[in-house]
């Protein structure tokens, strides 16, 4: 379309980060459904996902009303650091990296997959994706936004 | 009409992680309940330290690990309960050595009880216990200093400490642990019932339903 029409921009721009929100809020409740009821405790690289994780939903909310195509600028960097978190605690989980190279002396190994769904979806996997899926929307909107 | 989206979205959610919490809480304490009956030989031990009437018709049974700080506040509260009904309350003490190095504390308390001063033992390491652990870590050589005006033959203790039948009774503790699904301490069964939830109300509540089913 050659003109942009400002409203209809701004309710898709509205949409993306909305279900980066959702992302974001079922994700920590999951988190925490996993640490405080089921009693899984976290290990060393889930705490520092979840400190990644947790912020979203309130940052991405301040992004909602009004909403700001800019959120991008301070969702982003949380969103990146979670994400190349996860990346390293599923390449520790997966065997790819040693677990020699692991923060995780004490407690709870993070090699150690306490969950496996369906056979193949794992914690860190599931953070890859709620990470990717996050910073995916928050590109669109930041694409959508500057066109 | 996005407000209204954004806030029926987050009551949904919060809604949702609601009730799977209390459908997955009341799950587990079905499956406690099943455990705790179908290991019921695994409750009580002949080596367990006992205190209360053995006719008493309420009987809690509770695990304790020594390095643990929860088990150290809930103590006076169990005694008090033992205190309000002396003649119908009845304990036995399990230990559930979960800390590390733990198990050295719970060889030392077994060991005084060979001496018959296993509870004023007991007492004594729990009052100490922010001296011995630090960082959840048992340090065992740090017990000592504390357990000296009790009147422990302490050369005895070093020896029996170190005995097969404690380590026995250590692994035994263990095993009945594992067999009752005893992942956290203190935990506590009142006639072969779990506590529902954890916390002081509950255990009170489970303790006055037993009573007044058992002395109506």
């Amino acid at each position: 379309m050659p003109t942009s029409k400002p409203p209809e921009s701004t309710v898709s721009g509205w949409t993306l980060i909305f279900l980066a929100w959702l992302i974001a809020g079922v994700s920590t409740l999951g988190a925490l459904f996993l640490g405080e009821i089921m009693g899984y405790t976290p290990c060393v690289l889930c705490w520092y996902q979840r400190i990644a994780m947790f912020p979203l939903v309130l940052i991405l909310a301040a992004g909602l009303f009004p909403f700001d195509p800019r959120v991008l600028r301070y969702a982003l960097p949380l969103a990146l650091a979670g994400w190349a978190l996860a990346m390293f605690h599923w390449g520790v989980a997966s065997g790819l990296i040693p677990e020699s190279a692991t923060p995780c002396s004490q407690g709870v190994p993070c090699s150690v997959e306490q969950i496996v769904w369906f056979g193949f979806l794992t914690l860190p996997m599931l953070s890859v994706l709620a990470f990717s899926g996050i910073i995916a929307l928050l590109l669109l909107t930041h694409y959508k936004a500057c066109k | 009409m996005k407000k209204t989206l954004f806030i029926a979205s987050g009551i949904l959610l919060l809604l949702a992680f609601v009730a799977g919490a209390l459908y997955f809480n009341s799950q587990r304490a079905d499956q406690a309940e099943q455990l705790a009956e179908q290991n019921s030989a695994g409750m009580v031990r002949d080596y367990s330290p006992q205190l209360g009437p053995t006719a008493a018709k309420v009987r809690i049974v509770e695990f304790l690990d020594p390095a643990c700080g929860t088990c150290k506040r809930f103590y006076p509260f169990v005694k008090e309960l033992l205190n309000a009904h002396p003649e119908q309350l009845h304990l036995t003490l399990r230990y559930a050595p979960f800390h590390e190095n733990s198990d050295q504390v719970v060889a030392l308390l077994y060991a005084a009880e060979k001496q018959g001063l296993h509870w004023e033992t007991l007492e004594a390491v729990l009052a100490a216990q922010d001296d011995w652990v630090t960082n959840h870590v048992v340090q065992p050589e740090r017990v000592w200093q504390h357990i000296a005006g009790i009147g422990l033959d302490l050369v005895q203790i070093k020896a029996d400490m170190n005995s097969p039948e404690i380590a026995a009774r250590i692994n035994q503790d263990m095993a009945d642990v594992q067999s009752l699904g005893v992942s956290k301490t203190p935990e506590f069964f009142v006639n072969g019932k779990p506590l529902p939830s954890f916390g002081y109300e509950p255990l009170k509540e489970l303790v006055d339903a037993a009573l007044a089913s058992e002395y109506p």
